[in-house]
Protein backbone atom coordinates (compact mmCIF):
# COMPACT_ATOMS: atom_id res chain seq x y z
CA UNK A 1 0.00 0.00 0.00
CA UNK A 2 3.08 2.33 0.63
CA UNK A 3 4.33 1.57 -2.35
CA UNK A 4 1.02 2.79 -4.59
CA UNK A 5 1.40 6.07 -2.06
CA UNK A 6 4.77 6.46 -2.76
CA UNK A 7 4.00 6.43 -6.68
CA UNK A 8 0.39 7.92 -7.80
CA UNK A 9 0.73 10.31 -4.47
CA UNK A 10 -2.49 10.97 -2.17
CA UNK A 11 -4.74 12.72 -5.18
CA UNK A 12 -4.22 10.19 -7.40
CA UNK A 13 -4.07 7.13 -4.83
CA UNK A 14 -7.17 8.26 -3.45
CA UNK A 15 -9.19 8.56 -6.82
CA UNK A 16 -7.50 4.80 -7.66
CA UNK A 17 -8.90 3.25 -4.46
CA UNK A 18 -12.71 5.34 -4.88
CA UNK A 19 -12.83 3.79 -8.68
CA UNK A 20 -11.68 0.37 -7.37
CA UNK A 21 -13.74 0.40 -4.25
CA UNK A 22 -17.08 1.50 -6.22
CA UNK A 23 -16.52 -0.73 -9.06
CA UNK A 24 -15.91 -4.02 -6.78
CA UNK A 25 -18.23 -3.25 -3.93
CA UNK A 26 -21.40 -1.29 -5.73
CA UNK A 27 -20.72 -3.32 -9.33
CA UNK A 28 -19.57 -6.68 -8.49
CA UNK A 29 -19.79 -7.78 -5.00
CA UNK A 30 -22.87 -6.02 -3.08
CA UNK A 31 -25.21 -7.20 -5.76
CA UNK A 32 -24.47 -10.80 -5.72
CA UNK A 33 -24.97 -10.94 -1.59
CA UNK A 34 -27.97 -9.19 -2.20
CA UNK A 35 -29.42 -11.69 -4.54
CA UNK A 36 -28.61 -14.41 -2.43
CA UNK A 37 -29.71 -12.92 0.63
CA UNK A 38 -32.69 -12.23 -1.70
CA UNK A 39 -33.45 -15.84 -2.59
CA UNK A 40 -33.38 -16.51 0.93
CA UNK A 41 -36.82 -15.18 1.48
CA UNK A 42 -40.58 -15.34 0.63
CA UNK A 43 -42.09 -13.23 -2.53
CA UNK A 44 -44.15 -10.54 -0.79
CA UNK A 45 -45.95 -7.87 -1.18
CA UNK A 46 -44.81 -4.30 -0.45
CA UNK A 47 -46.88 -3.80 2.42
CA UNK A 48 -45.94 -7.27 4.46
CA UNK A 49 -42.02 -6.35 3.39
CA UNK A 50 -40.84 -6.50 7.02
CA UNK A 51 -43.32 -7.83 8.81
CA UNK A 52 -43.65 -11.73 10.68
CA UNK A 53 -43.85 -13.27 7.57
CA UNK A 54 -40.50 -11.98 5.76
CA UNK A 55 -38.38 -14.71 7.45
CA UNK A 56 -35.31 -16.82 6.12
CA UNK A 57 -36.42 -19.45 3.91
CA UNK A 58 -34.85 -21.88 2.17
CA UNK A 59 -38.76 -22.66 0.34
CA UNK A 60 -37.06 -21.08 -2.75
CA UNK A 61 -34.47 -23.96 -3.32
CA UNK A 62 -37.10 -26.31 -1.95
CA UNK A 63 -38.90 -25.18 -5.68
CA UNK A 64 -36.58 -27.13 -7.76
CA UNK A 65 -36.95 -30.43 -5.98
CA UNK A 66 -40.15 -30.68 -6.12
CA UNK A 67 -40.82 -28.84 -9.76
CA UNK A 68 -40.06 -32.39 -11.58
CA UNK A 69 -39.95 -30.18 -14.98
CA UNK A 70 -37.56 -27.79 -13.29
CA UNK A 71 -35.30 -30.13 -12.10
CA UNK A 72 -35.64 -32.05 -15.55
CA UNK A 73 -34.72 -29.02 -17.72
CA UNK A 74 -31.77 -28.04 -14.87
CA UNK A 75 -30.56 -31.11 -15.64
CA UNK A 76 -30.54 -31.23 -18.87
CA UNK A 77 -29.39 -28.05 -18.67
CA UNK A 78 -25.81 -29.87 -17.18
CA UNK A 79 -25.42 -32.59 -19.42
CA UNK A 80 -26.02 -30.93 -22.73
CA UNK A 81 -23.99 -28.23 -21.93
CA UNK A 82 -21.12 -31.06 -20.72
CA UNK A 83 -21.80 -31.91 -23.89
CA UNK A 84 -21.04 -28.89 -25.65
CA UNK A 85 -18.18 -28.67 -23.70
CA UNK A 86 -16.83 -32.00 -24.92
CA UNK A 87 -17.60 -31.53 -28.53
CA UNK A 88 -15.99 -28.26 -28.74
CA UNK A 89 -12.75 -29.59 -27.14
CA UNK A 90 -12.18 -32.67 -29.54
CA UNK A 91 -13.50 -30.33 -32.58
CA UNK A 92 -10.57 -27.62 -31.71
CA UNK A 93 -7.74 -29.67 -30.63
CA UNK A 94 -6.48 -30.62 -33.91
CA UNK A 95 -6.92 -27.18 -34.92
CA UNK A 96 -5.03 -25.98 -32.07
CA UNK A 97 -2.40 -28.34 -32.46
CA UNK A 98 -1.54 -27.68 -35.98
CA UNK A 99 -1.76 -24.14 -35.95
CA UNK A 100 0.27 -23.79 -32.58
CA UNK A 101 3.02 -26.72 -33.75
CA UNK A 102 2.96 -27.94 -37.96
CA UNK A 103 1.25 -24.48 -39.75
CA UNK A 104 4.26 -23.10 -41.36
CA UNK A 105 5.19 -19.53 -40.35
CA UNK A 106 4.25 -17.47 -42.73
CA UNK A 107 1.05 -18.93 -43.59
CA UNK A 108 0.28 -18.31 -39.99
CA UNK A 109 -1.17 -14.69 -39.16
CA UNK A 110 -3.80 -15.26 -41.91
CA UNK A 111 -4.91 -17.96 -40.71
CA UNK A 112 -4.93 -16.37 -37.01
CA UNK A 113 -6.85 -13.80 -38.45
CA UNK A 114 -9.64 -16.02 -39.79
CA UNK A 115 -9.89 -17.65 -36.59
CA UNK A 116 -9.47 -14.19 -34.77
CA UNK A 117 -12.50 -12.29 -37.05
CA UNK A 118 -15.93 -15.02 -36.39
CA UNK A 119 -14.99 -14.38 -33.15
CA UNK A 120 -15.62 -10.80 -32.78
CA UNK A 121 -19.16 -11.28 -34.79
CA UNK A 122 -21.85 -11.09 -32.07
CA UNK A 123 -23.13 -13.85 -30.86
CA UNK A 124 -26.46 -13.39 -31.69
CA UNK A 125 -25.81 -13.01 -35.18
CA UNK A 126 -23.80 -16.45 -35.19
CA UNK A 127 -26.98 -17.76 -33.72
CA UNK A 128 -29.20 -16.38 -36.35
CA UNK A 129 -26.99 -17.70 -38.92
CA UNK A 130 -28.08 -21.48 -37.87
CA UNK A 131 -31.62 -20.44 -37.60
CA UNK A 132 -31.63 -20.04 -41.12
CA UNK A 133 -29.52 -23.01 -41.97
CA UNK A 134 -31.57 -25.05 -39.44
CA UNK A 135 -35.29 -23.88 -40.83
CA UNK A 136 -37.86 -26.00 -41.89
CA UNK A 137 -37.23 -24.46 -45.45
CA UNK A 138 -33.71 -24.15 -44.98
CA UNK A 139 -30.37 -25.07 -47.03
CA UNK A 140 -29.66 -28.21 -44.64
CA UNK A 141 -33.31 -29.88 -45.37
CA UNK A 142 -32.56 -28.78 -48.83
CA UNK A 143 -29.77 -30.65 -48.85
CA UNK A 144 -30.22 -33.80 -47.24
CA UNK A 145 -33.59 -33.90 -49.58
CA UNK A 146 -31.68 -33.80 -52.41
CA UNK A 147 -28.84 -36.17 -51.53
CA UNK A 148 -31.95 -38.17 -50.61
CA UNK A 149 -30.82 -38.88 -47.36
CA UNK A 150 -34.29 -37.86 -45.88
CA UNK A 151 -38.23 -38.55 -47.22
CA UNK A 152 -39.75 -35.44 -46.33
CA UNK A 153 -38.06 -32.19 -44.08
CA UNK A 154 -37.70 -32.45 -40.73
CA UNK A 155 -37.76 -29.97 -37.72
CA UNK A 156 -34.40 -29.18 -36.73
CA UNK A 157 -35.52 -26.31 -34.63
CA UNK A 158 -37.51 -26.23 -31.52
CA UNK A 159 -35.45 -29.32 -29.74
CA UNK A 160 -32.56 -29.95 -28.13
CA UNK A 161 -30.38 -31.28 -31.12
CA UNK A 162 -30.37 -27.81 -32.74
CA UNK A 163 -29.84 -25.74 -29.48
CA UNK A 164 -26.41 -28.33 -29.40
CA UNK A 165 -25.70 -27.54 -33.07
CA UNK A 166 -25.76 -23.93 -32.11
CA UNK A 167 -23.87 -23.90 -29.02
CA UNK A 168 -20.86 -25.48 -30.75
CA UNK A 169 -20.54 -23.44 -33.28
CA UNK A 170 -21.08 -20.16 -30.87
CA UNK A 171 -18.48 -20.92 -28.79
CA UNK A 172 -16.59 -23.00 -29.98
CA UNK A 173 -13.97 -20.03 -30.58
CA UNK A 174 -13.49 -20.11 -26.75
CA UNK A 175 -12.44 -23.25 -26.85
CA UNK A 176 -9.47 -22.64 -29.76
CA UNK A 177 -7.44 -19.74 -28.81
CA UNK A 178 -7.12 -20.60 -24.91
CA UNK A 179 -5.75 -24.75 -26.48
CA UNK A 180 -4.03 -22.49 -29.01
CA UNK A 181 -2.27 -20.68 -26.57
CA UNK A 182 -1.07 -23.85 -24.65
CA UNK A 183 0.29 -25.94 -27.02
CA UNK A 184 2.17 -23.21 -28.68
CA UNK A 185 4.51 -22.26 -25.89
CA UNK A 186 5.46 -26.84 -26.57
CA UNK A 187 9.01 -27.04 -27.46
CA UNK A 188 8.55 -28.72 -30.76
CA UNK A 189 11.65 -30.30 -30.09
CA UNK A 190 10.15 -32.51 -27.22
CA UNK A 191 7.86 -34.08 -30.04
CA UNK A 192 11.04 -34.65 -32.02
CA UNK A 193 12.92 -36.17 -29.53
CA UNK A 194 10.12 -38.46 -28.86
CA UNK A 195 9.36 -39.25 -32.42
CA UNK A 196 13.28 -39.97 -32.69
CA UNK A 197 12.86 -42.35 -29.67
CA UNK A 198 10.05 -44.56 -31.50
CA UNK A 199 6.71 -43.03 -29.89
CA UNK A 200 3.90 -42.94 -32.17
CA UNK A 201 1.77 -39.69 -32.74
CA UNK A 202 -0.61 -41.64 -30.37
CA UNK A 203 1.59 -41.77 -27.87
CA UNK A 204 3.41 -38.32 -28.55
CA UNK A 205 -0.25 -36.49 -28.11
CA UNK A 206 -1.14 -38.80 -25.20
CA UNK A 207 2.05 -38.50 -23.31
CA UNK A 208 3.45 -34.82 -24.58
CA UNK A 209 1.10 -32.48 -25.61
CA UNK A 210 -2.35 -33.08 -24.21
CA UNK A 211 0.04 -33.06 -20.62
CA UNK A 212 1.54 -29.69 -21.51
CA UNK A 213 -1.67 -28.16 -22.44
CA UNK A 214 -3.66 -29.00 -19.50
CA UNK A 215 -3.92 -25.45 -18.77
CA UNK A 216 -5.48 -24.64 -21.92
CA UNK A 217 -7.98 -27.36 -21.80
CA UNK A 218 -8.96 -26.65 -18.19
CA UNK A 219 -9.57 -22.33 -19.67
CA UNK A 220 -11.15 -23.62 -23.05
CA UNK A 221 -13.62 -26.47 -21.08
CA UNK A 222 -14.41 -23.44 -18.29
CA UNK A 223 -15.50 -20.67 -20.49
CA UNK A 224 -17.15 -23.05 -23.04
CA UNK A 225 -19.29 -24.94 -20.23
CA UNK A 226 -19.98 -21.47 -18.31
CA UNK A 227 -21.23 -20.07 -21.23
CA UNK A 228 -23.10 -23.05 -22.43
CA UNK A 229 -24.38 -23.19 -18.98
CA UNK A 230 -25.70 -19.62 -19.09
CA UNK A 231 -26.55 -19.41 -22.44
CA UNK A 232 -30.16 -17.25 -23.12
CA UNK A 233 -29.68 -16.62 -26.87
CA UNK A 234 -29.38 -19.20 -28.59
CA UNK A 235 -32.06 -21.86 -26.70
CA UNK A 236 -34.19 -18.60 -27.18
CA UNK A 237 -33.67 -18.80 -31.11
CA UNK A 238 -32.79 -22.11 -32.08
CA UNK A 239 -35.09 -23.67 -29.15
CA UNK A 240 -39.21 -24.04 -28.56
CA UNK A 241 -41.11 -24.65 -25.80
CA UNK A 242 -39.81 -28.36 -25.49
CA UNK A 243 -36.47 -27.74 -25.17
CA UNK A 244 -36.59 -24.99 -22.64
CA UNK A 245 -32.89 -24.13 -20.63
CA UNK A 246 -32.71 -23.48 -17.17
CA UNK A 247 -32.27 -19.88 -17.91
CA UNK A 248 -35.20 -19.85 -19.61
CA UNK A 249 -36.84 -20.83 -16.19
CA UNK A 250 -34.95 -18.07 -14.64
CA UNK A 251 -36.19 -15.24 -16.87
CA UNK A 252 -39.69 -16.55 -16.27
CA UNK A 253 -39.67 -16.30 -13.26
CA UNK A 254 -38.36 -12.71 -13.19
CA UNK A 255 -40.85 -11.31 -15.71
CA UNK A 256 -43.61 -13.61 -16.03
CA UNK A 257 -44.20 -14.89 -12.71
CA UNK A 258 -43.20 -12.49 -11.42
CA UNK A 259 -41.20 -13.98 -8.21
CA UNK A 260 -37.93 -12.54 -8.34
CA UNK A 261 -36.91 -14.20 -4.85
CA UNK A 262 -37.60 -17.56 -6.80
CA UNK A 263 -35.62 -16.51 -9.73
CA UNK A 264 -32.91 -15.24 -7.71
CA UNK A 265 -32.88 -18.67 -5.93
CA UNK A 266 -32.26 -20.53 -9.30
CA UNK A 267 -29.85 -18.15 -10.91
CA UNK A 268 -27.68 -18.75 -7.49
CA UNK A 269 -27.90 -22.21 -8.24
CA UNK A 270 -26.93 -21.69 -11.65
CA UNK A 271 -23.94 -20.22 -10.03
CA UNK A 272 -23.03 -22.43 -7.67
CA UNK A 273 -23.32 -25.12 -10.69
CA UNK A 274 -20.62 -23.04 -12.37
CA UNK A 275 -18.29 -22.27 -9.33
CA UNK A 276 -18.94 -26.23 -8.65
CA UNK A 277 -17.28 -26.84 -12.65
CA UNK A 278 -14.39 -24.07 -12.53
CA UNK A 279 -13.60 -25.57 -8.94
CA UNK A 280 -13.44 -29.01 -10.52
CA UNK A 281 -11.36 -28.25 -13.51
CA UNK A 282 -8.95 -26.21 -12.08
CA UNK A 283 -8.77 -29.32 -9.52
CA UNK A 284 -8.25 -31.72 -12.24
CA UNK A 285 -6.34 -30.15 -14.44
CA UNK A 286 -4.12 -28.40 -11.82
CA UNK A 287 -4.22 -24.76 -13.13
CA UNK A 288 -4.92 -21.34 -10.71
CA UNK A 289 -7.34 -18.86 -11.19
CA UNK A 290 -4.04 -16.74 -12.77
CA UNK A 291 -3.69 -18.99 -15.78
CA UNK A 292 -7.72 -19.11 -16.53
CA UNK A 293 -8.19 -14.90 -16.52
CA UNK A 294 -5.33 -13.99 -19.19
CA UNK B 1 6.45 -41.32 -46.63
CA UNK B 2 2.94 -42.28 -47.83
CA UNK B 3 1.86 -42.67 -44.47
CA UNK B 4 3.14 -38.87 -43.93
CA UNK B 5 1.28 -37.50 -47.07
CA UNK B 6 -1.78 -39.18 -45.94
CA UNK B 7 -2.01 -37.61 -42.88
CA UNK B 8 -0.72 -34.38 -44.71
CA UNK B 9 -3.81 -34.78 -46.70
CA UNK B 10 -6.36 -35.35 -43.48
CA UNK B 11 -4.92 -32.19 -42.03
CA UNK B 12 -5.80 -30.35 -44.89
CA UNK B 13 -9.20 -31.53 -45.37
CA UNK B 14 -9.43 -31.10 -42.15
CA UNK B 15 -8.89 -27.57 -42.12
CA UNK B 16 -10.86 -26.59 -44.69
CA UNK B 17 -13.74 -28.34 -42.88
CA UNK B 18 -12.98 -26.20 -39.96
CA UNK B 19 -12.92 -23.06 -41.76
CA UNK B 20 -15.67 -23.82 -44.07
CA UNK B 21 -17.77 -24.73 -40.56
CA UNK B 22 -17.11 -21.35 -39.50
CA UNK B 23 -17.51 -19.46 -42.25
CA UNK B 24 -20.16 -20.88 -44.71
CA UNK B 25 -23.42 -20.33 -41.75
CA UNK B 26 -22.23 -16.74 -42.10
CA UNK B 27 -22.48 -17.14 -45.98
CA UNK B 28 -25.62 -18.08 -46.42
CA UNK B 29 -27.05 -15.60 -43.97
CA UNK B 30 -25.22 -13.19 -46.31
CA UNK B 31 -26.88 -14.50 -49.49
CA UNK B 32 -30.27 -14.78 -47.79
CA UNK B 33 -30.47 -11.26 -47.98
CA UNK B 34 -30.49 -10.77 -51.60
CA UNK B 35 -33.18 -13.48 -52.23
CA UNK B 36 -36.59 -12.24 -53.03
CA UNK B 37 -38.46 -14.60 -50.54
CA UNK B 38 -40.56 -13.14 -47.80
CA UNK B 39 -38.85 -15.43 -45.40
CA UNK B 40 -35.04 -15.57 -45.30
CA UNK B 41 -33.54 -18.80 -46.73
CA UNK B 42 -31.52 -19.51 -49.63
CA UNK B 43 -33.84 -22.78 -50.65
CA UNK B 44 -35.52 -21.78 -52.86
CA UNK B 45 -33.84 -18.65 -54.87
CA UNK B 46 -36.97 -16.68 -55.79
CA UNK B 47 -34.60 -13.98 -57.39
CA UNK B 48 -32.08 -11.39 -57.10
CA UNK B 49 -33.10 -8.23 -54.42
CA UNK B 50 -31.54 -5.45 -52.81
CA UNK B 51 -35.39 -4.57 -51.41
CA UNK B 52 -34.46 -5.50 -48.13
CA UNK B 53 -31.79 -2.96 -47.19
CA UNK B 54 -34.23 -0.57 -48.02
CA UNK B 55 -37.32 -1.80 -45.85
CA UNK B 56 -34.60 -1.99 -43.30
CA UNK B 57 -33.69 1.48 -43.85
CA UNK B 58 -36.96 2.44 -43.26
CA UNK B 59 -38.00 0.46 -40.34
CA UNK B 60 -37.81 3.54 -37.10
CA UNK B 61 -37.65 0.84 -34.54
CA UNK B 62 -34.68 -0.38 -35.83
CA UNK B 63 -33.04 3.43 -36.18
CA UNK B 64 -34.41 4.09 -32.40
CA UNK B 65 -32.59 0.72 -31.25
CA UNK B 66 -29.57 1.73 -33.00
CA UNK B 67 -29.48 4.95 -31.04
CA UNK B 68 -30.38 3.13 -27.84
CA UNK B 69 -26.86 0.84 -27.94
CA UNK B 70 -25.03 4.06 -29.39
CA UNK B 71 -26.11 5.49 -26.22
CA UNK B 72 -25.32 2.39 -23.79
CA UNK B 73 -22.13 1.68 -25.39
CA UNK B 74 -20.81 5.55 -24.58
CA UNK B 75 -21.94 5.06 -21.22
CA UNK B 76 -19.94 1.83 -20.91
CA UNK B 77 -16.65 3.38 -22.53
CA UNK B 78 -17.03 6.10 -19.94
CA UNK B 79 -17.57 3.57 -17.01
CA UNK B 80 -15.55 0.80 -17.44
CA UNK B 81 -12.54 1.85 -19.29
CA UNK B 82 -11.92 4.39 -16.23
CA UNK B 83 -12.50 1.58 -13.41
CA UNK B 84 -10.33 -1.02 -15.57
CA UNK B 85 -7.21 1.56 -15.75
CA UNK B 86 -7.88 2.42 -11.69
CA UNK B 87 -7.78 -1.31 -11.31
CA UNK B 88 -4.82 -1.76 -13.22
CA UNK B 89 -2.47 0.70 -11.97
CA UNK B 90 -3.35 -0.70 -8.47
CA UNK B 91 -2.78 -3.83 -9.19
CA UNK B 92 0.65 -2.64 -10.51
CA UNK B 93 2.12 -1.75 -7.39
CA UNK B 94 0.38 -4.36 -5.08
CA UNK B 95 1.87 -7.53 -4.04
CA UNK B 96 1.63 -11.47 -2.72
CA UNK B 97 -1.75 -12.08 -1.20
CA UNK B 98 -3.39 -8.61 -1.54
CA UNK B 99 -2.42 -8.58 -5.51
CA UNK B 100 -3.86 -12.15 -5.87
CA UNK B 101 -7.50 -11.89 -3.78
CA UNK B 102 -8.48 -8.58 -5.89
CA UNK B 103 -6.79 -10.09 -9.04
CA UNK B 104 -9.24 -12.93 -8.32
CA UNK B 105 -12.35 -10.77 -7.19
CA UNK B 106 -11.76 -8.61 -10.02
CA UNK B 107 -12.01 -11.12 -13.02
CA UNK B 108 -15.01 -13.26 -11.44
CA UNK B 109 -17.49 -11.01 -13.34
CA UNK B 110 -15.66 -13.10 -16.28
CA UNK B 111 -16.30 -16.54 -15.08
CA UNK B 112 -19.97 -15.39 -14.08
CA UNK B 113 -22.90 -16.19 -16.42
CA UNK B 114 -24.25 -12.84 -18.14
CA UNK B 115 -27.73 -13.41 -16.73
CA UNK B 116 -26.78 -14.08 -13.63
CA UNK B 117 -24.67 -10.13 -13.52
CA UNK B 118 -27.77 -8.36 -15.28
CA UNK B 119 -30.17 -10.58 -12.10
CA UNK B 120 -27.98 -9.48 -9.47
CA UNK B 121 -27.60 -5.81 -10.46
CA UNK B 122 -31.68 -5.32 -11.28
CA UNK B 123 -32.31 -6.84 -7.58
CA UNK B 124 -29.47 -4.60 -5.91
CA UNK B 125 -30.31 -1.38 -7.35
CA UNK B 126 -33.66 -2.00 -7.25
CA UNK B 127 -33.94 -3.00 -3.32
CA UNK B 128 -31.19 -0.54 -2.61
CA UNK B 129 -31.86 2.86 -4.65
CA UNK B 130 -34.93 2.18 -6.25
CA UNK B 131 -33.40 2.09 -9.35
CA UNK B 132 -35.82 -0.54 -12.05
CA UNK B 133 -34.23 -1.56 -15.53
CA UNK B 134 -33.53 1.01 -17.83
CA UNK B 135 -29.90 2.30 -19.70
CA UNK B 136 -28.91 3.25 -16.22
CA UNK B 137 -28.94 -0.12 -15.11
CA UNK B 138 -27.84 -2.08 -18.19
CA UNK B 139 -24.72 0.72 -18.58
CA UNK B 140 -23.74 -0.52 -14.94
CA UNK B 141 -24.79 -3.95 -15.56
CA UNK B 142 -22.54 -4.46 -18.41
CA UNK B 143 -19.51 -2.29 -17.04
CA UNK B 144 -19.35 -4.53 -14.10
CA UNK B 145 -17.73 -7.11 -16.10
CA UNK B 146 -16.23 -5.51 -19.49
CA UNK B 147 -14.34 -3.30 -16.62
CA UNK B 148 -12.71 -6.32 -15.99
CA UNK B 149 -11.10 -7.28 -19.48
CA UNK B 150 -10.44 -3.05 -19.41
CA UNK B 151 -8.17 -4.32 -16.58
CA UNK B 152 -6.86 -7.13 -18.33
CA UNK B 153 -5.62 -5.21 -21.20
CA UNK B 154 -4.41 -2.27 -18.88
CA UNK B 155 -2.58 -4.92 -17.10
CA UNK B 156 -0.95 -6.72 -20.24
CA UNK B 157 0.65 -2.85 -21.43
CA UNK B 158 1.50 -2.18 -17.44
CA UNK B 159 3.95 -5.01 -17.42
CA UNK B 160 6.11 -4.04 -19.60
CA UNK B 161 6.19 -0.09 -18.59
CA UNK B 162 9.79 0.61 -16.93
CA UNK B 163 8.62 2.15 -13.81
CA UNK B 164 12.74 3.85 -13.62
CA UNK B 165 11.10 6.74 -16.34
CA UNK B 166 8.33 7.50 -13.62
CA UNK B 167 11.05 7.38 -11.23
CA UNK B 168 13.55 9.56 -12.98
CA UNK B 169 10.29 11.81 -13.16
CA UNK B 170 9.52 12.37 -9.34
CA UNK B 171 13.12 12.88 -8.89
CA UNK B 172 13.44 15.63 -10.95
CA UNK B 173 10.77 17.40 -9.35
CA UNK B 174 7.77 16.77 -11.39
CA UNK B 175 4.42 16.26 -8.82
CA UNK B 176 2.36 12.84 -9.11
CA UNK B 177 -0.27 14.41 -11.45
CA UNK B 178 2.69 15.82 -13.81
CA UNK B 179 4.31 12.48 -14.32
CA UNK B 180 0.59 10.46 -14.90
CA UNK B 181 -0.69 13.21 -17.13
CA UNK B 182 2.78 13.59 -19.23
CA UNK B 183 4.04 9.23 -18.76
CA UNK B 184 1.83 7.23 -17.76
CA UNK B 185 -1.40 8.14 -19.65
CA UNK B 186 0.40 8.61 -22.94
CA UNK B 187 2.21 5.31 -22.31
CA UNK B 188 -0.94 3.91 -21.80
CA UNK B 189 -2.79 5.35 -24.84
CA UNK B 190 -2.77 2.75 -26.93
CA UNK B 191 -4.31 0.58 -24.22
CA UNK B 192 -7.07 2.63 -23.76
CA UNK B 193 -8.13 3.17 -27.52
CA UNK B 194 -8.29 -1.04 -27.17
CA UNK B 195 -9.89 -1.00 -24.02
CA UNK B 196 -12.54 1.45 -25.44
CA UNK B 197 -12.85 0.16 -28.35
CA UNK B 198 -13.11 -3.33 -26.66
CA UNK B 199 -15.97 -2.06 -24.60
CA UNK B 200 -17.96 -0.75 -27.20
CA UNK B 201 -18.31 -4.05 -28.98
CA UNK B 202 -18.93 -6.33 -26.15
CA UNK B 203 -21.37 -3.86 -24.54
CA UNK B 204 -23.06 -3.67 -28.57
CA UNK B 205 -23.12 -7.74 -29.09
CA UNK B 206 -24.20 -8.32 -25.29
CA UNK B 207 -27.65 -10.05 -24.99
CA UNK B 208 -28.33 -12.13 -21.93
CA UNK B 209 -26.86 -9.72 -19.23
CA UNK B 210 -28.72 -6.80 -20.88
CA UNK B 211 -31.75 -8.75 -21.35
CA UNK B 212 -32.25 -8.46 -17.41
CA UNK B 213 -31.61 -4.86 -16.70
CA UNK B 214 -32.74 -3.41 -19.82
CA UNK B 215 -36.58 -2.62 -19.10
CA UNK B 216 -38.36 -0.90 -21.35
CA UNK B 217 -35.21 0.24 -23.53
CA UNK B 218 -34.66 -2.02 -26.36
CA UNK B 219 -30.85 -2.50 -27.65
CA UNK B 220 -29.97 -3.31 -31.37
CA UNK B 221 -29.20 -7.00 -30.29
CA UNK B 222 -32.43 -7.58 -28.64
CA UNK B 223 -34.14 -5.71 -31.15
CA UNK B 224 -32.57 -9.03 -33.84
CA UNK B 225 -33.55 -11.46 -31.27
CA UNK B 226 -37.37 -10.07 -30.63
CA UNK B 227 -37.08 -9.78 -34.96
CA UNK B 228 -36.06 -13.25 -35.70
CA UNK B 229 -38.78 -14.58 -32.40
CA UNK B 230 -41.60 -12.35 -34.17
CA UNK B 231 -42.28 -10.86 -37.30
CA UNK B 232 -38.68 -12.03 -39.33
CA UNK B 233 -37.72 -10.80 -42.63
CA UNK B 234 -34.33 -10.88 -44.83
CA UNK B 235 -34.36 -6.86 -43.21
CA UNK B 236 -32.83 -8.72 -40.43
CA UNK B 237 -29.90 -10.63 -42.72
CA UNK B 238 -29.98 -7.09 -43.96
CA UNK B 239 -29.13 -6.00 -40.51
CA UNK B 240 -26.74 -8.69 -40.06
CA UNK B 241 -24.94 -8.47 -42.85
CA UNK B 242 -23.97 -4.61 -42.28
CA UNK B 243 -23.19 -5.62 -38.77
CA UNK B 244 -20.73 -8.16 -39.81
CA UNK B 245 -19.14 -6.06 -42.62
CA UNK B 246 -18.65 -3.64 -40.42
CA UNK B 247 -17.36 -5.87 -37.25
CA UNK B 248 -14.91 -7.47 -40.15
CA UNK B 249 -13.39 -4.26 -40.83
CA UNK B 250 -12.79 -3.20 -37.10
CA UNK B 251 -11.60 -6.51 -36.82
CA UNK B 252 -8.87 -5.97 -39.30
CA UNK B 253 -7.92 -2.70 -38.67
CA UNK B 254 -7.16 -3.15 -34.96
CA UNK B 255 -5.28 -6.47 -36.02
CA UNK B 256 -3.16 -4.66 -37.94
CA UNK B 257 -2.59 -2.03 -35.05
CA UNK B 258 -2.21 -4.20 -32.55
CA UNK B 259 0.92 -6.20 -35.05
CA UNK B 260 1.98 -2.54 -35.95
CA UNK B 261 2.40 -1.93 -32.10
CA UNK B 262 4.02 -4.95 -31.11
CA UNK B 263 6.60 -4.93 -34.22
CA UNK B 264 7.47 -1.60 -32.75
CA UNK B 265 7.55 -2.25 -29.87
CA UNK B 266 10.23 -5.44 -30.46
CA UNK B 267 12.10 -3.30 -32.90
CA UNK B 268 13.20 -1.46 -29.57
CA UNK B 269 13.74 -3.19 -27.67
CA UNK B 270 16.49 -4.20 -30.45
CA UNK B 271 17.48 -1.17 -31.04
CA UNK B 272 17.53 -0.80 -26.81
CA UNK B 273 20.08 -3.81 -26.67
CA UNK B 274 21.97 -2.73 -29.73
CA UNK B 275 22.75 0.46 -28.41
Amino acid sequence: MTEVLRRYGPVLTGVILLAVAVWLALLVVLPQLMMIGFSFRPSLPPSKLGGPEDVFTVKNYLTLWTNQIHLAIFLKTIWASALVTATTLAVCYPVAFYLAQVAPKRRLPLLILMLVVPFWINELLRTFSWYIILAFNGPLNALLLGLGIIDEPQRFLGGDGGVIVGMVYVYILFMVFPLYNAIESLDRNQIEAARDLGAGWLRIHRRIVLPHAKPGIAVGCIMTFMLAAGSYAVPALLGGPNSRWFTEIIYNWFFEGGNWNQGAAYAFILLVLCIGFILGAMRLFRVGLADIAK
Amino acid sequence: MTAARLRRLLTGAYLVLFFGYLFLPLGIMAAATFNSSRFPTVTPWMGFTLGWFQALWEDQRMWAALGTSLLVGAGVIALAVPLGLAAALLLDRLHSRARTFLYALMVSPLLTPGVIVGISTLVFWREWFGVSGGLFLTVVAQSSFIAAYAMLLFSARLERFDPALEEAALDLGATHGQVFRRITLPYLMPAILSAALLAFLQSFENYNTTLFVRGLDTTLTVFIATKVRTGLTPAVNALSLVLIALTILGAVVYEILRRREARRQAGSAVALETA
